[in-house]
């Protein structure tokens, strides 16, 4: 009957540590975690891992195939492939993290508005991304990388604004369910401003949603990415990308066809390793499968 | 005169209805259609009638928590809703609420400190995390929680601790009016008594002045001192607690009586059945909103609205009755 004997139900066991307890319940989720990390480190530690510079040439050894003295073998500049593909590390991860960066935080923004508001504001808002919408991503990405000329700052923006509209649309949609929220109104009828409900209410308890999109939406920035160098809009000769490793491959893939098969078996690791790694906190942050 | 804290004048919400392809205004749906009652510092109103009847509208029109249609609603002889922006985020301060349902009022991604706090954070009186943690656990001492609860979650605690937080924060403020919207009717009934006289203690303790919002009678006879009956968003009548209880006026509350069960086994009351179901606020019926159901109608009571009488001293009733 006394409800105070129920006091010590243990400690809290929310948060970080209570989402990697039910990750690390999926294989498939802790192997693309493990990739992920790998690549972090590769990347953050290039420098040291690669046994030859990216850009150093060794016209003597150029077309050379996969040996002991070049794990990935040469291109057509005698190039090391493995060590090119270590340095394209930085560039996919770094494209793929902020360009998603740069969507979240401009698709959450103009979403929470457009879902806190509502109205004239979501109306404006929503149509400009439905706009956005019915271009195809990629055509967008080309365009804007286009208009903005080649370069890893303006492929990251490329690939970011192209993927915005879809941010924006899920953040629009947690945020309608949860402005109705009684918990939300009482923290209106307590007195807390506009900015501080959106911030310490509405986003924290949208984030699940955002976080998963985010996952994936790496893996598809990504792959944009490839696709603009792939084309020559995105990063210049001679800093090693993967997509563009793979366009300057092309030409030898009858004779030499490792020189598109490696960088071609980069990212496929590094997509599938997020994707596994999305899936995993999908489940791992849906509150309807906790405990 | 005695102190009056809160004065309710011809409080009206319409929400519109719209439809059609322009989603035009084709109708309105009358919440609360016409309200005033009053409020004296130390006392406790209670606002009953059955669901739909518009109390919960008053309760959070009276706090600005909805646009409100129509009406004054003077605090300390302030009219809140001339209030906008700014001026009325930091009136809040002053009234607070108790809401219905503890599990959806909280917010489930935050500790007890953060929630019970986020009042004092969001006025800017406290500076730090120490500070704040400080006045928390003072209050949380005074609602019946222990200190060592303020790093937990909401969902970690029962419906009545729950209950109890949501109290906390409306009560870390100081303020001077709570509106209590069913604050028991989500609780199981052996912990609704431990809530309620909880409410009863701290009303004494820290002088506060309630607005009781509820659909339960035995709640609102044990805690408030004065009763109001709603009825399709009006007050049909109102007078001291003992006054209304032992003999009502307007048909309406009789019938409301002789529903609630008498805690007197052998004992038998005689059970006013009323016809028909409570019309659609959308479409309420001419003259008296009741007439239709009502035992005693009249001719006149199709035709003509009652007003809101004195019938006895402070005992007030909408009914042609007692012309």
């Amino acid at each position: 009957m006394n409800e105070h004997t129920e006091k010590n139900i243990g400690q809290s066991q929310h948060g970080l540590k209570e989402i990697f307890k039910r990750l690390s319940r999926a294989p498939l989720a802790m192997i693309g975690l493990a990739i992920v990390v790998v690549l972090v480190f590769t990347a953050v530690f290039a420098g040291f891992i690669a046994p030859y510079g990216y850009a150093e040439q060794d016209l003597m050894a150029a077309f050379e195939e996969p040996s002991g003295a070049h794990l990935f073998g040469t291109d057509e500049f005698g190039r090391d492939i493995f060590s090119r593909i270590i340095y394209g590390s930085r560039i996919s991860l770094q494209v793929g993290f902020i360009a998603v960066g740069i969507a979240v935080f401009a698709g959450g923004f103009l979403g929470a508005i457009a879902g806190y508001y509502g109205g004239k504001a979501d109306n404006l808002i929503m149509r400009a991304m439905d706009v956005l919408l019915s271009i195809p991503s990629i055509l967008l990405a080309i365009a804007i990388a286009a208009s903005l000329g080649p370069g890893l700052f303006n492929l990251m923006i490329a690939v970011g604004i192209s993927s915005t509209p879809n941010y924006a649309r899920i953040v629009r949609g947690s945020v309608l369910s949860i402005r109705n929220q009684e918990f939300v109104e009482a923290a209106k009828a307590v007195g807390s401003s506009d900015l501080r409900i959106i911030l310490k209410h509405i986003i924290p308890n949208c984030l699940a949603p955002i976080i998963v999109q985010a996952t994936l939406g790496v893996a598809i920035a990504i792959l944009t990415a490839a696709g603009l160098s792939f084309i020559g809009l995105g990063i210049q000769p001679p800093i090693p990308e993967w997509g563009a490793m793979l366009s300057g491959g092309r030409e030898y893939i009858r004779d030499y066809a490792y020189m598109t098969v490696f960088p071609g078996l980069a990212i496929m690791i590094t997509i599938l390793a997020l994707n596994f790694l999305g899936d995993g906190l999908r489940d791992a942050l849906d509150p309807k499968l906790k405990r | 005169m005695t102190d009056r804290l809160l004065d309710v004048r011809n409080l009206k919400k319409h929400f519109p209805v719209r439809s059609g392809l322009l989603q035009r205004v084709t109708a309105h749906v009358k919440a609360v259609d016409g309200v005033s009652f009053h409020l004296d510092k130390g006392e406790t109103l209670g606002l009953v009638g059955e669901s739909g009847c518009g109390k919960s509208t008053t309760g959070r029109a009276v706090l600005r928590l909805l646009p409100v249609t129509s009406g004054e609603v003077l605090f300390r002889d302030k009219n809140l809703l001339v209030l906008g922006g700014e001026d009325l985020r930091r009136a809040r301060r002053n009234f607070q609420m108790v809401f219905q349902d503890p599990f959806a009022s909280l917010d489930p991604r935050m500790t007890v400190s953060a929630i019970v706090g986020e009042p004092l954070s969001a006025h800017g009186l406290v500076s730090s995390r120490a500070e704040r943690d400080d006045r928390v656990v003072h209050i949380l001492e005074e609602v019946g929680l222990d200190p060592s609860v303020l790093n937990r979650y909401a969902f970690e605690f029962s419906g009545g601790q729950r209950q109890r937080i949501g109290i906390a924060r409306a009560l870390v403020l100081n303020p001077s009016l709570v509106v209590a919207d069913e604050p028991v009717s989500a609780l199981d009934v052996s912990i609704q008594a431990q809530v309620i006289n909880l409410l009863a203690e701290l009303r004494e303790k820290l002088s506060l002045t309630y607005l009781f919002i509820a659909h339960d009678l035995s709640v609102v006879k044990h805690i408030s001192d004065r009763v109001a009956v709603m009825y399709l968003g009006r007050i049909v009548e109102t007078a001291r607690t003992e006054a209304l209880f032992s003999s009502p006026l307007h048909p309406y509350t009789q019938a409301l009586l002789s529903a609630a069960p008498v805690p007197e086994p052998g004992k038998k009351s005689e059970r006013i059945i009323l016809k028909g179901d409570v019309p659609s606020p959308l479409n309420p019926p001419q003259g008296c909103p009741f007439h239709p159901r009502c035992f005693r109608v009249m001719d006149r009571c199709s035709r003509e609205v009652p007003g809101l009488v004195e019938r006895k001293e402070g005992h007030f009733a909408a009914c042609h009755l007692y012309d």
